[in-house]
């Protein structure tokens, strides 16, 4: 008998003896979007009693999988079986009355409703066809009363903190009997009591036989909980793990599917002429407040900061995509007293929103128009105010095989690539004219790893052509292995600028969490070691 | 991996929003629930005292009664703003009631010579069936076709308008029993116009259901967050569809009513009806992005908004110039909307 059949079959003794048969179990299910494979071909199963991890980088297929098991869509191939039965035509409403109660981290909740609205939304309870508010009432301060939240009934959900959304859409999935809880993310904006409650809590559903699907990318809490570690990479399962048996090293690589280090290149520091200075701006909504910094040529400049801490807004500011009270922008040490996004694009600074979709690309519309499309005043594009097309098509089929977009096809629509590629053409708008200051805002999200690398090897290429680079990005250890200079901000303030070896994750988490010990659950810690 | 931190909401309203002008606080605090009866109280007191034969029985008959066709119409309109619509196809759909129900009754004069109530019944139910249909082929386009309601609306406009004429080549139809029109259309129930008593319950009925059903809740979760509802496993397309048809049937009725007023069946009715009950919703503060909404207060601006034109026809006001007023009331009102929208985005 080998060793694998041995391991098998202890591993059925064991559920024989302890009771936990399958829960759930997913064979072969793929899902396609318009452009986009998301899931191709993966098992996933969950016994009784267990938590079972997903893990993988944006874009990676969580989501999906966790919103088939939800039953917000259905699989396109597969096979899904619950407890034993297999299950067609699941719907959201179907999953949550067989026990499947998800939490997702894009909520699901009515800002104008109340909690107590929100938590009965879909199953009301009613008498002689009215609402009975009294029991709803009555049941909603117990389920909240029993998960230790504070959670006014009678607040009205937009009137919440992030936070206090979470604990609504956490106590959601309690209001009935759970068999199978689904949490996508729910620390995420958890303090760490809070999460610590949550913790308590999953460890007596467990005892209780419920299964857990649990996604999360924060090292610590996958110690703390997991029993086993699924890993997803581009649509596929890479691998299922028991959580004893994988270090957090492993699982990284396995997740990036490359040795941690070979991702980012060493880009070289050759410091020149400061490009772009911006002097105590202070921005009217106070998202930013008295923030100044610097970027030279030849230099990459990091903003690190939580999200929501103002990091994005300072540099679209830059550019004039926020209303700026008081403060000073300079390029090339001229004082640029309004700044547009067209006239700072014709001083040579050029900014890559983070939002690709709803502010970078006119998805229905070619590569190529999207590409020219901030460069038509110039010759080579136009000419006597008429467009120059046999030159811009030339122009833009140079630059994105420079970019090595795939398909290199120009006059396809953006909306048929996939997120990678959409951000190669967003990149190669910035290549069409001279360009010296590059403002990059999360310019990796959603981005697989393959793209990811040929996006730093760009930022590479660029750097050595004397030009300055701004980056702004929630992804730590991108910002720490790629800055050469790093600011960290909180809370609408800059707090530090770092360089050479000060780049380093405990001095940027230090930072990140200034009022608070950091010995809580900290995102991005897993790359401590490199 | 992404950075999300604990710290994500720790900056409140109050630190964050900055210094504003005072015009622009003024219009954020712009709060239609408190603002709507002070203003309607005082422009009341203010033509009371102001515009000779403002109090008089019968002008205050004539407001009441007009008024109680738009509240009927705008409560439809609300359902639909509420899940994030809009139906433009309210004004035909009143016509085409119009018309339908009394061309079925004529039709019937000599089946049930004796019995008018028959008459009157087929009728009734006749000119119902016309706005479930309008309203069932707008919600199901708009569930399952996805296309804007914008578009489609105007689309079943068009046809309901072109139905209505081409039933009737524009010429007005007579001959409805005449316990309908002197009974019903004109009558008097303590006093009080019929159609008053009709308002009433609707929006009585309409306010219950907003406020103690499962169906006022889902409403307002599928316009203020669909995604959310459908998650939560509410039958969205099922609540999406029935807003657009109650809707449409609230239109019926307020057609029937009118109908019976006028005595006549009419292709012809006024331009401004759809408009002007999207402005009563809109004034209510019924938001056009969906989600918010209360049909009390919908009625009240229904109200508001039939006794200023009744105001201006007292004193004489160019009706060209009334229509002017009432596109100008619609855009301020919406931007309002948006404005305290805005205001709430930043919290």
């Amino acid at each position: 008998m080998t060793a694998v059949e041995t391991d098998d079959m202890s591993r059925v003794a064991e559920a024989a003896r302890d009771g936990s048969d399958l829960l759930l179990e997913l064979t072969n299910i793929s899902k396609r979007f318009p452009g986009v494979v998301a899931l191709e071909g993966v098992d996933f199963e969950v016994r009784q009693g267990e938590v079972h991890v997903l893990f993988g980088e944006n874009g990676a297929g969580k989501s999906t999988l966790i919103n088939i098991i939800a039953g917000t869509y259905p699989a396109d191939t597969g096979t899904f079986k619950y407890r034993g039965k297999e299950i067609v035509h699941l719907t959201p409403q179907a999953a949550r009355v067989i026990g499947i109660s998800p939490v997702f981290q894009e909520f699901s909740l009515v800002p104008e409703l109340t909690v107590e609205e929100n938590l009965f939304l879909g199953r009301e309870l009613t008498a002689g066809g009215f609402l009975n508010r009294r029991a709803m009432r009555a049941r909603a301060r117990a389920v909240v009363r029993g998960l230790n939240f504070d959670l006014p009934p009678d607040y009205k959900v937009a009137q919440l903190s992030r936070a206090h959304q979470q604990m609504v859409e956490i106590a959601k999935a309690f209001l009935t009997e759970v068999r199978l809880l689904i949490l996508d993310e729910p620390t995420a904006s958890l303090t760490d009591a809070e999460a610590a409650k949550l913790f308590e809590l999953i460890a007596k559903l467990k005892a209780g036989g419920v299964g857990i699907i649990y996604v999360s990318h924060r090292m610590r809490e996958i110690k703390r909980i997991a029993d086993r570690i699924t890993v997803l990479r581009d649509g596929h399962k890479i691998k299922t793990v028991e959580a004893g048996d994988v270090s957090e090293t492993e699982l990284v690589e396995l997740m990036t599917g490359r040795k941690i280090g070979v991702l980012f290149p060493k880009i070289k520091h050759n410091p020149g002429d400061k490009l772009l200075e911006i002097e105590s701006v202070t921005l009217s909504d106070q998202s930013v407040n008295d923030v100044s910094f610097y970027a030279r040529a030849g230099e990459i400049t990091g903003i690190a900061g939580l999200v929501g801490c103002g990091k994005s807004e300072v540099i679209r500011a830059v550019v004039g995509l926020e209303p700026i009270e008081s403060g000073t922008i300079r390029v090339r040490g001229k004082v640029i007293s309004a700044p547009t996004p067209a006239a700072m694009t014709k001083r040579g600074v050029c900014y890559f929103p983070s939002d690709r979709v709803a502010e970078g690309l006119a998805l229905a519309r070619p590569v190529r128009e999207n590409v020219s499309m901030a460069a038509l005043d110039l010759p080579g594009f136009s000419r006597h105010r008429l467009l120059q097309r046999r030159s811009e098509r030339r122009i833009v089929q140079g630059i994105v095989e420079k970019l090595s977009l795939r398909p290199p096809l120009i006059e396809r629509a953006v909306a048929s690539f996939s997120g990678g590629n959409r951000q190669k053409v967003l990149l190669a708008r910035g290549l069409t004219r001279d360009i010296s200051v590059y403002l990059f805002d999360e310019p990796t999200v959603g981005v697989d790893v393959a793209a990811k690398a040929e996006i730093y090897e760009l930022m590479q290429t660029l750097l050595a052509t004397g030009v300055a680079i701004v980056l702004v990005s929630s992804d730590l250890p991108e910002v720490l292995n790629l800055s050469h200079r790093l600011y960290v901000m909180h809370r609408s303030h800059m707090v530090a600028e770092l360089t050479g070896a000060n780049i380093n994750e405990p001095a940027v988490l230090a930072h990140f969490f200034r009022e608070r010990q950091t010995d809580g659950i900290v995102a991005g810690e897993m790359h401590a070691t490199n | 991996m992404r950075l999300v931190g604990p710290i994500m909401s720790g900056r409140s309203s109050s630190e964050r929003a900055g210094p504003t002008s005072v015009l622009e606080r003024i219009l954020r605090s712009y709060r239609p629930a408190g603002f709507l009866p002070v203003l309607l109280t005082v422009l009341l007191v203010a033509f009371a005292l102001f515009i000779p034969n403002f109090v008089a029985v019968q002008n205050l008959l004539n407001v009441l009664r007009s008024s109680s066709y738009l509240v009927i119409i705008a409560a439809g309109q609300m359902l639909v703003l509420i899940v994030g619509g809009f139906d433009l196809s309210q004004g035909a759909v009143v016509a085409l009631t119009s018309v339908t129900s009394a061309l079925v009754m004529v039709a019937f004069k000599e089946t049930f010579a004796n019995e008018p109530g028959l008459i009157i019944l087929v009728g009734v139910l006749a000119g119902l069936g016309c706005g479930a249909i309008v309203g069932l082929v707008n919600g199901l386009c708009v569930a399952f076709l996805r296309i804007s309601p914008f578009m489609v609306t105007l689309g079943t406009m068009s046809i309901a308008t072109g139905c209505a004429l081409l039933l009737t080549s524009g010429i007005p139809v007579y001959g409805m029993p005449k316990s309908y029109v002197e009974g019903f259309g004109r009558g008097l129930w303590l006093d009080l116009p019929t159609a008053f008593y009709l308002a009433a319950a609707v929006v009585a009925v309409i306010w219950v259901m907003q406020n103690y059903t499962r169906m006022g809740r889902y409403i307002l979760a599928i316009g203020g967050n669909m995604q959310a509802a459908i998650v939560s496993g509410v039958p969205a397309k099922t609540y999406l569809i029935l807003s657009y048809v109650i809707c449409s049937m609230l239109a019926s009725v307020s057609g029937l009513a009118f109908t019976a007023q006028l005595g006549s069946g009419q292709a012809v009715i006024n331009a401004q009806l759809t408009l002007e009950s999207i402005a009563a919703a809109v004034i209510a503060g019924v938001s056009i992005k969906g989600g918010v909404g209360r049909v009390e207060m919908v009625a009240l601006g229904a109200i508001l908004l039939l006794t200023l034109t009744n105001a201006m026809d007292l004193l004489r006001i160019d009706p060209r110039i009334q229509a002017i007023f009432l596109g100008i009331i619609v855009v301020l009102a919406v931007a309002l909307d948006e404005l305290s929208q805005r205001r709430a985005a930043l919290v």
